[in-house]
Order: structure tokens, then C-alpha cells, then sequence
């Protein structure tokens, strides 16, 4: 569709202004790995309740927005085994390398940071990989 | 405050995920898609996003505290360890695999169905096993 790119340039100004908001207005990063992985492995300390918050808003207004629009619609592929190896490995990876899109992408990049940059090309470059290996040479998905 | 400020913070990155077509798996899997049918949307995305991040960031310079007290995040050490590497590479495997990462995840779950919910279950256990994964990477490392 011709209009996709306004569509992805205004939703991105969306996110760099929600990130630019929780740094200005909270004095922290943005990183979706971040917040939700300090929660479910209880790293997060004094901070937890804060995060808490972020996702319940991450939840509930795409959600709304999602439902009042009836344009949500994931794709998600249906073999659920792939599915749940890509989920493992995102989330492993995530925590390992301490950042994904939104933390090294977004805030990263950003600042000019060197790690930022770094993991934004290795994770991009090991997805289009990974796309070429699963779908166009075993055909998966 | 700090709680009402982080839950619209969420509820905004949410809706620009939405809107930008970010939890969409199949225009994730199409921008990585670079030997196949390329869709440039999250060039896009990545660009809106930046730009005013890259101005918070020059406000913050010129700052002494985030609006709501407390300090500034330090910049971590610019130090490119194996970590970094192998956990990016690790996640972009996973993220061209499903054409999801972490924040759409979350944000699709009340429509993501069953595979969403698979995803983000998946995820968790991998960022609760994640620690331990580091920890023998280092052991295999000074072995």
C-alpha cells in the first residue's frame, strides 16, 4: 500500500516520543527487553512497580486501539514449534546481549552509542539470515 | 506520577507499534526479506523513531535531572563483548524466525491469538534461562 510509509513514520514518531517521554519525564531507557526481562527474572528492584506500569499501558492501549479499529492482525505463522523457538531465542538473545529494536535500535542508535549500532547490525543482519535459511532454503515459513 | 508517566509511555510506544505496522509479522519478516519481495516500512520506522530520541537525548544533555527527579541513565561502557554479539545474532535469528521481538509481543497479545501467546510464553522462559546461558558461555569461555 502507497500509504505504509506515512503509516510507519508516524507510528515511529509514536515510539521515539514514548521513549523520549520515559527518559525526559522517568530518567530511563526505553528497552522492552529490558523492562519486561528485569520483571520475570526479578532483577528490577526499587524499579519494578514503574515497569510494571509501562507494560500494563503497552498492553492496554494497543489493545483498545486495536479493537476500536479492527485492524490487529499479527500474522503470527501456524506452526507453533517454529514459533516457540524464535520466542526462546528472542528472548535469550535479548537478555544476553541486554537490549533488542527498542533499547539498541531506538535509544541506542540514537545517542550514537558504538553498542547500540553494533547489536543493531548483527541482530538485522542475522534476521534477514534467518529469513533467507527458514523461508526461502527450507521453505518453513 | 511515576507510575501514571510510565503507563502512558507503554500505552504510546504501544499504539506506534500498532500504527507503524510493527506487529505485524508479516511486514517485520518483509523488511528482513532482503533476497526476497523487500518492504522498506521499518526504514521508516527506525527513522521516525530516532529522530526524536536523538533530540530527547540532546535535551537530557543540557539537563541536570529527568523531570520527575532522580538521575539521567549513564551511558554504558562502549565495550563490544561477545554478549553483544552473540545475544544480537541469537535474537535476530528468533526475530527473522517469527518477524516478532519483544515489545510487539507484548503489545499483541489480546490479538495475537494463540501464536502470539506461544511467542511471549516462549520468550519469558528464554529471558528467565538467560542468566544461566551467559553464565556457561563465560565458563566455556575460560575453559
Amino acid at each position: 500500500m502507497p500509504q505504509d510509509w506515512i503509516l510507519g513514520l508516524l507510528g515511529g514518531a509514536m515510539i521515539g516520543l514514548a521513549a523520549a517521554a520515559y527518559l525526559l519525564i522517568n530518567g530511563r531507557v526505553m528497552g522492552a527487553s529490558g523492562i519486561i526481562g528485569s520483571l520475570v527474572d526479578r532483577s528490577a528492584k526499587e524499579n519494578a512497580t514503574e515497569r510494571a506500569a509501562f507494560l500494563v499501558g503497552l498492553v492496554l492501549f494497543p489493545g483498545a486501539a486495536a479493537f476500536a479499529t479492527g485492524t490487529g492482525d499479527t500474522h503470527v505463522s501456524g506452526n507453533l514449534v517454529l514459533v516457540a523457538l524464535a520466542g526462546l531465542l528472542v528472548g535469550v538473545g535479548t537478555r544476553i546481549a541486554n537490549g533488542c529494536t527498542s533499547g539498541h535500535g531506538v535509544c541506542g542508535i540514537s545517542r550514537l552509542s558504538l553498542r547500540g549500532i553494533v547489536a543493531t547490525v548483527f541482530y538485522i543482519g542475522a534476521g534477514g539470515l534467518s529469513v533467507v535459511v527458514f523461508r526461502h532454503l527450507l521453505g518453513w515459513v | 506520577m511515576r507510575l501514571i508517566s510510565a503507563f502512558f509511555a507503554g500505552g504510546l510506544f504501544g499504539v506506534g507499534l500498532l500504527i507503524s505496522g510493527m506487529t505485524d509479522t508479516r511486514k517485520v519478516i518483509g523488511w528482513l526479506d532482503i533476497f526476497g519481495d523487500w518492504d522498506p516500512t521499518l526504514a521508516f520506522v527506525m527513522g521516525g523513531a530516532i529522530i526524536p530520541m536523538a533530540i530527547a537525548w540532546q535535551i537530557a544533555a543540557r539537563r541536570s535531572a529527568p523531570a520527575l527527579g532522580g538521575t539521567f541513565p549513564t551511558p554504558p561502557e562502549p565495550r563490544l563483548g561477545r554478549n553483544l554479539v552473540l545475544g544480537s545474532v541469537l535474537f535476530g535469528a528468533g526475530w527473522g524466525l517469527a518477524g516478532l521481538c519483544p515489545g510487539p509481543a507484548i503489545a499483541s497479545i489480546t490479538w495475537g491469538g494463540t501464536g502470539g501467546a506461544v511467542f511471549l510464553v516462549a520468550m519469558i522462559l528464554g529471558m528467565v534461562a538467560a542468566p544461566s546461558v551467559k553464565l556457561s558461555l563465560a565458563r566455556g569461555q575460560t575453559a
